[in-house]
């Protein structure tokens, strides 16, 4: 199968007060692929798919999606065009129940019926296994069950590109290997870009492997060549053993 | 019963219930009731910002002052026929928070409450600049014939509750229904998490847009209304007074609650009636039982009710 690519950033660069965030950032995503970027704190990974969905504007460089250039399109439209983002920290509607949570996100665009809406928000709640939770207030949810919340109102979009920051963070053992089944049983439906700590994770998901360090991109390849690889040792997984 | 069916027999059993109240109250009540009517729809209107949006406005008297002199002006200098003047009451609060909207929102949080304020001290003090037209504080009766609307005297005491009581069921059906809708669901996302509601791909700015316009337009209705019902158009009605108090009874009510507003107006309506029967120092009463309210009921009397078990209230 040809590689069609979904998502394209070209030297794209975000300096905060002269400091460089991000700098000259070529990457390629490829339709059906999932990526994980990597890299020690403060390499730039939340900055970077940021800028991919619009949280902030780049300072310069391109990103294409889907061929189009969306660099200057403000975050909700760029969404619209079918990108799902969930927060590095939790960020769901904490006054509001699970259902309704994830209704919003399945709502927005307009083309579904109510009926329809709901079915959608129960099905992607049965899914990332909180469905008998929908009728709690979001923020009495255990932080695990926040994150997962999180991922369904992602899911719930359908999205062509999903980007999922530090999903694993805080869940226990249990919860990260369902997460793990989650992401390899959307393999081939949708496009993911992950960013994780979770070495283990991301050996078990990802297909391809990008490493940030310094804002800029310091390797890509396979899992297996990122562990290959003496530069990426040395910054990040240490020398010894990967 | 689902929630639905619930919600809607609330707010019919509350519509029918004051129109029941208007063959059983003493003649002194059923006056005091019309006018809380029309000052509901008014907080009915804020409340569509500041409780379901999350937008704290600190200048509404604007739009309620745009609404009462669009009426009134095109009434007192042309002798506009009373529809239209209640339609141009209503265009003129649409248009003014169109501006205000399109200028305010570019502040957010304390800054959005200045620019608000300060927007609505500018309208005040262009009505007392335009004094020898407005007639400033001082104000103006509105003529006979301005107060008869399709051959009906509004300025008959029955007939004012019951058109007082029309709009205050059209304006309560219709934030029911409103926040209901995918639109009111949305503006409830942006009070919630706009940063959320935006990564979910609404278009918050929008959003806030169609809230203040909403809001403005039904305050001006309610300033229009205001003015036919009471016959009465002045400068006070823009003073910041008049933006203060939608607040005070969006929140005593239950800020984000359909039937709040109204009840934040009839309790703090009544609160002042009868305890300047007592004293003079009726002020300090409200303010203590104010205080009483935000202390052990912080989210208003329906929200209170909301909390402790009726969990459908919308």
């Amino acid at each position: 199968m040809a590689a069609v690519t979904l998502l394209e950033t070209r030297a794209l660069t975000k300096t905060f007060g002269g400091v460089a965030a991000n700098s000259n950032i070529d990457l390629t995503l490829h339709e059906g692929q999932t990526m994980a970027l990597i890299g020690p704190n403060g390499a730039g990974k939340s900055t970077f798919v940021g800028l991919l969905c619009g949280r902030f504007p780049a300072t310069s460089g391109q990103v294409f999606f889907k061929g189009q250039d969306i660099s200057k399109m403000p975050a909700h439209k760029r969404i619209a065009l079918g990108i799902a983002y969930t927060f590095q920290i939790t960020s769901v509607f904490a006054n509001l129940p699970v259902r309704e949570n994830v209704a919003l996100a399945a709502r927005r665009g307009g083309k579904l019926g109510e009926a329809a809406v709901q079915d959608k928000a129960m099905a992607a709640l049965a899914r990332v296994g909180i469905a008998d939770r929908a009728d709690q207030i979001a923020g009495d949810l255990s932080y695990g069950h926040q994150r997962v919340l999180e991922i369904a109102m992602g899911l719930v979009q359908t999205p062509k590109l999903f980007i999922l920051d530090e999903p694993t963070q805080g869940l226990s053992e249990s919860e990260v290997n369902d997460f793990v089944s989650l992401i390899n049983s959307l393999t081939g439906q949708t496009t993911i870009l992950l960013i994780e700590h979770n070495m283990d994770v991301v050996m078990r998901t990802a297909e391809t492997i990008t490493v940030l360090n310094f804002g800029e991109v310091l390797a890509s390849g396979t899992p297996t060549e990122i562990r290959a690889n003496e530069a990426v040792q040395a910054a990040y997984l240490g020398t010894s053993d990967a | 019963m689902t929630d639905r069916a619930k919600s809607y027999t609330l707010h019919v059993g509350i519509v029918v219930l004051l129109a029941v109240l208007f063959f059983v109250l003493p003649a002194y009540h059923v006056g005091n009731l019309a006018r809380i009517m029309v000052l509901a729809v008014y907080a009915i209107g804020y409340n569509l910002l500041f409780g379901y949006t999350g937008l704290l406005s600190l200048g509404h008297a604007l739009f309620f002052a745009a609404g009462m002199y669009g009426f009134g002006m095109s009434i007192h200098l042309w002798g506009t026929p009373t529809a239209l003047a209640l339609v141009l009451g209503g265009l003129s609060g649409l248009v003014v928070a169109g501006i205000v909207g399109f200028l305010a929102l570019r502040t957010r949080d304390v800054a959005f409450m200045i620019v608000t304020l300060m927007f609505a001290q500018a309208g005040y003090l262009t009505i007392l600049y335009f004094g020898p037209t407005t007639r400033g504080d001082e104000g103006f009766v509105v003529s006979d014939a301005g107060r008869t609307l399709f051959g009906l005297d509004l300025s008959d005491e029955a007939t004012r509750y019951w058109a007082a009581l029309v709009l205050l069921a059209t304006a309560l059906l219709g934030t029911a229904a409103l926040v209901k809708s995918r639109l009111g669901r949305a503006l409830i996302a942006v009070r919630e998490n706009e940063e959320r509601a935006q990564m979910l791909g609404y278009d918050t700015t929008r959003l806030k847009y169609i809230a203040v316009v909403l809001s403005g337009t039904l305050s001006a209705v309610a300033g229009a209304a205001y003015a036919i019902l009471f016959g009465y158009v002045g400068g006070t009605f823009a003073t910041v007074q008049y933006s203060i108090f939608p607040l005070l009874w969006v929140l005593l009510g239950g800020a984000g609650t359909t039937i709040g507003p109204l009840i934040g107006v009839i309790f703090m309506f009544y609160l002042i009636d009868i305890s300047s029967g007592f004293t003079d120092a009726y002020m300090f009463i409200a303010g203590v039982a104010l205080l009483i309210l935000c202390l052990f009921a912080p989210q208003g009397i329906a929200g209170e009710i909301r909390r402790r078990g009726l969990k459908w209230l919308p």
